[in-house]
């Protein structure tokens, strides 16, 4: 069975440092495939370039067979590869409901109509509502996103994301920043889509990452040093001298 | 910081339902003003207020883009004129119909917009607003030294355009109503556009344009839209300034007219589209008053510019909810 | 034909530094401090006037101009200190709006202080006098004078920009903001400086050509505009674009408005092709600003995409 996305021979450099350096890996159907790896190992750009908002310098990118690695963040979305950021990156001055139900119209016919309001249109704002109580925020669909706390703005990203009907979800250090009380909440959320999509986890929190990943790629200096399951990576030599060692407490192993 | 972010024009201002009722209260007293005209035996001011209307027109048009797409187009002007010369330069040539100056007016600025703005929009911040600056200097020097129409000197009209035939805007009451129809025409239009898909997409990529992408939408394509259509609509505003002043010159679109535009966009309130109107009142009823008291009446809207700027963001509305503690 | 050329050459080259001059400042300005200011053309306008004033009660160009570009400075540090200086943090359409105001404000105060009857400067004498180049042309010194003085001053931008640490911080500056604060160099007095040495160098601009033009109050807006798409060509916060771009606006423009209606009369018959020829010149720098942007967004030399 061929993976719904696929990686080949990745390559990325700002002048003379390699912070994309010749990363190939997949991510099958229906798994959640962790990438973790500690601050500076090149894990936002690779981001950026799975994405769309960065072209690598070579490589290639499949998504379902096809090579989309001269397609934009656009386009990429439209095939059903969505994302979060790790900045948060809402409409600050856009309500909860409206967030989402743009993301839904993104996907639900043209925006080139003019004239009817779109707050009117149950065909927006119903789906919208579905996928705000799938991540919990039903209760708070009024508020400007500028006005929510870190952990719902959190929410409401992975609600616009699933707004946008994806098959793989692109998820950029969904954790970060994220509180003890928080990061709970977004933990069960993330266990709640595992199955249903396929789930592309850039992390540096151990803890979830381990708890959730099927298989777990370490990416050190721009390198996929390890791939494999949690309990492999976990116990990889190589991982341990690079990158766990000083977590090791955090992994709880 | 980016321009969406320093000023938060949507829900900044007065609430919707609210601003609907001023603007229909101000639309409702705009239709009185030729009987007040008569009753006080001041026919000139329904000309004068002709005029601001035309402004109005384009003020309106242009807080389309600049207050719910945060495009700065100091370029607004060009358009103005490229409708004053429609009807102008047709009219020189015998074609008298109030339709073919609209339609040629509106044909020629979707064309001058979609090639101007499909290369300003590439760009951004300093950019956007140094490029269709320059493109609407382009547009004013081609006019002055377009000499067979009057270069620099412009060129007065023998008469107004005609409507079927006939030459019902002779009357200056007419052409009042007529620009006051269409205003209002266009607020109706203005306000369903930016509650529209369409609307929620352009003000969305104002807030965010890399959130945009990642849900699916290119928004080049919706900001050129945008672009042609305030374009369009400022040169209707054109077609009337031409018809009210009975002449037509390169100075409807030199740099300073673009800036003014935005000065009443900002001062009226951003984002509010009637905002625009009532900020063609007060500029240039501030001009008008200035006038008497000082030749130099330009430093006195100068410094009222930098001290709105210093001390009141969200121009006389923001200024009005300030002082009335408005309902936020 | 030939002499034509040249002569018409030297003429937009001639403009080219005076635009180079006036874009010098603003690009730094734009790329340093992310600011947009419409007003630098005042400070073209002023650096005539203060010229012409000078000239007066001094009866002396060479004692005029030292004094006029104190002023100058003077005048770019007050308006830095009042009012730049609170705007610097504020988004785009807040620094349109007030430095807008401001052009407003100098142009008027300009006219009560001077009248709007232009006023002139005379050649001081050591420059007056033509002098012929390659044979036959003659060619009037001060104009000479005016495109060796911007060579010089360019040449000083560039030691500065290239071989001092001040030079360094301000490359550092236009291509990357946040890492200037992090070297722990005091920011408002670098943006302070940037602003006052721009505002001289466009004062400069218009104090040298105050002699070859009438002085008046529009100068400044139409420098401006060029001034724009110089600095659109060279990419913003580029000292060598402006200068490539600044060389390139104006010949391109003198060019065309001299050869524009000559070339089209091989075309068409001699008085449409003058007509055309004259509503279209004026058009040429503006269609090559976007052939540049349609292959470079970001300008010729403009590191930063837009």
């Amino acid at each position: 069975m061929t993976p719904l996305l696929s990686v080949e021979k990745l390559h990325k450099a700002f002048g003379a440092l390699k912070v994309t350096d010749d990363i190939s890996l997949d991510a099958r159907a229906g798994e959640l495939h962790a990438i973790i790896g500690p601050n500076g190992a090149g894990k936002t750009t690779l981001v950026a370039q799975l994405s769309g908002q960065l072209h690598p310098d070579g490589g290639r990118i499949l998504y379902d067979g096809q090579d989309i690695t001269a397609l934009d963040m656009a386009g990429r979305v439209q095939l059903g590869l969505a994302r979060s950021f790790q900045i948060t990156s809402v409409l600050p001055g856009f309500t909860v409901l409206e967030n989402v139900a743009l993301a839904v119209q993104a996907r639900s016919g043209s925006s080139f109509r003019f004239f009817r309001s779109a707050a009117a249109e149950a065909g927006l704002n119903e789906p919208a509502l579905d996928f705000l109580r799938q991540v919990g925020l039903e209760a708070r669909t009024e508020v400007l996103a500028r006005n929510l706390s870190h952990g719902e703005q959190r929410q409401l990203e992975i609600a616009v994301a699933l707004a946008t009907e994806p098959r793989l979800l692109l998820l950029d250090e969904p954790f970060a920043g994220t509180g003890r009380q928080d990061g709970a909440v977004l933990l069960s959320l993330l266990e709640s889509l595992k199955r249903r999509l396929t789930i592309v986890l850039i992390e540096h929190d151990m803890h979830a990452v381990f708890r959730l990943a099927d298989r777990v790629s370490v990416l050190v200096y721009g390198r996929i040093i390890a791939t494999g399951t949690p309990a492999d990576v976990r116990a990889n030599p190589e991982v341990r001298a690079a990158y766990l060692g000083e977590e090791e407490a955090g992994v709880g192993a | 910081m980016s321009d969406a972010a320093a000023r938060r024009p949507r829900r900044s201002g007065l609430g919707l339902p609210t601003r609907h009722m001023v603007a229909g209260a101000l639309f409702v007293l705009l239709a009185a003003l030729p009987f007040i005209a008569t009753a006080i035996g001041d026919p000139f001011l329904v000309v004068v207020f002709t005029r601001i209307l035309v402004f109005a027109i384009a003020a309106l048009s242009l807080d389309l883009i600049l207050g719910y797409g945060a495009l700065v187009s100091f370029g607004h002007a060009a358009y103005i004129g490229l409708g004053a010369y429609c009807v102008g330069i047709l009219s020189r040539h015998g074609v008298t119909d109030l339709g073919v100056h609209l339609a040629a007016a509106i044909g020629l600025s979707a064309i001058f917009a979609t090639v101007t703005g499909a290369i300003a929009l590439r760009t951004r911040g300093v950019y956007f607003i140094m490029i269709t600056l320059a493109f609407g200097q382009m547009a004013y020097f081609f006019f002055v030294s377009f000499a067979a129409y009057g270069g620099d000197d412009g060129m007065s009209l023998a008469q107004r355009s005609t409507v079927f035939g006939s030459d019902l805007l002779r009357d200056s009451t007419t052409l009042f109503y007529l620009t006051l129809a269409i205003l209002v025409g266009f607020y109706v239009v203005a306000s369903a556009l930016v509650g529209s898909r369409f609307g929620r997409v352009i003000s969305g990529t104002r807030e965010n344009a890399l959130r945009m992408q990642a849900i699916g939408f290119r928004p080049f394509r919706y900001q050129l839209v945008a672009f042609v259509i305030a374009g369009c609509m400022a040169a209707v505003a054109g077609v009337l300034l031409a018809n009210q002043a009975m002449f037509v010159s390169p100075a409807y679109m030199s740099w300073h007219r673009s800036g003014e535009l935005i000065v009443m966009v900002i001062l009226g309130g951003i984002g509010t589209l009637i905002g625009g109107v009532v900020g063609a009142f007060v500029v240039l009823l501030l001009e008008e008053w200035l006038a008497v008291f000082t030749t130099h009446w330009r430093m006195g809207l100068g410094i009222v510019l930098i001290l709105v700027v210093f001390f009141s963001p969200g121009g006389v509305s923001g200024l009005v909810q300030r002082l009335f503690g408005g309902n936020r | 034909m030939t002499n034509l050329l040249i002569l018409q050459l030297l003429n937009g080259v001639q403009l080219g530094i005076l635009l180079f001059l006036v874009a010098a400042g603003l690009t730094l300005i734009f790329g340093i401090m992310d600011f947009i200011n419409i007003a630098h053309g005042v400070l073209y306008m002023v650096g005539a006037y203060l010229m012409a004033t000078f000239v007066v009660i001094t009866g002396n160009f060479w004692l005029a101009l030292p004094v006029a570009m104190a002023a100058a400075l003077l005048f770019g540090l007050l308006l830095e200190y009042t009012i730049f200086r609170r705007l610097y943090e504020r988004s785009h359409l807040d620094q349109v709006l007030a430095t807008f105001g401001l052009v407003m404000i100098v142009t008027e105060g300009v006219r009560m202080i001077w009248g709007s009857t232009p006023l002139s400067v005379p050649i001081p004498a050591l420059l007056s006098g033509s002098i012929p180049l390659l044979g036959i042309i003659q060619y009037p010194v001060y104009r000479l004078a005016i495109i060796g003085t911007g060579l010089v001053v360019a040449l000083g931008l560039y030691l500065v920009i290239n071989h001092t640490r001040t030079g360094m911080l301000l490359r550092a500056g236009a291509s990357n903001r946040p890492m200037v604060s992090a070297l722990g160099v005091n920011v408002g007095q670098l943006f302070a400086f940037v602003f006052a040495f721009g505002a001289m160098l466009a004062a400069f601009a218009g104090a040298i050509v105050a002699p070859v033009l009438s002085v008046d109050s529009g100068m400044g807006a139409s420098v401006l505009i060029l001034t724009f798409v110089v600095i659109v060509i060279g990419g913003i916060g580029s000292i060598k674009g402006a200068f490539v771009a600044a060389i390139l606006v104006g010949v391109v423009d003198t060019l065309g408005r001299s050869f524009g209606p000559i070339l089209l009369q091989m075309v068409m018959d001699p008085s449409a092709a003058s007509q055309t020829g004259r509503t279209l010149a004026p058009m040429l720098i503006y269609i090559l600003m976007a052939v540049v942007l349609a292959v470079r967004p970001a300008g010729l030399f403009g590191g930063r995409p837009a």
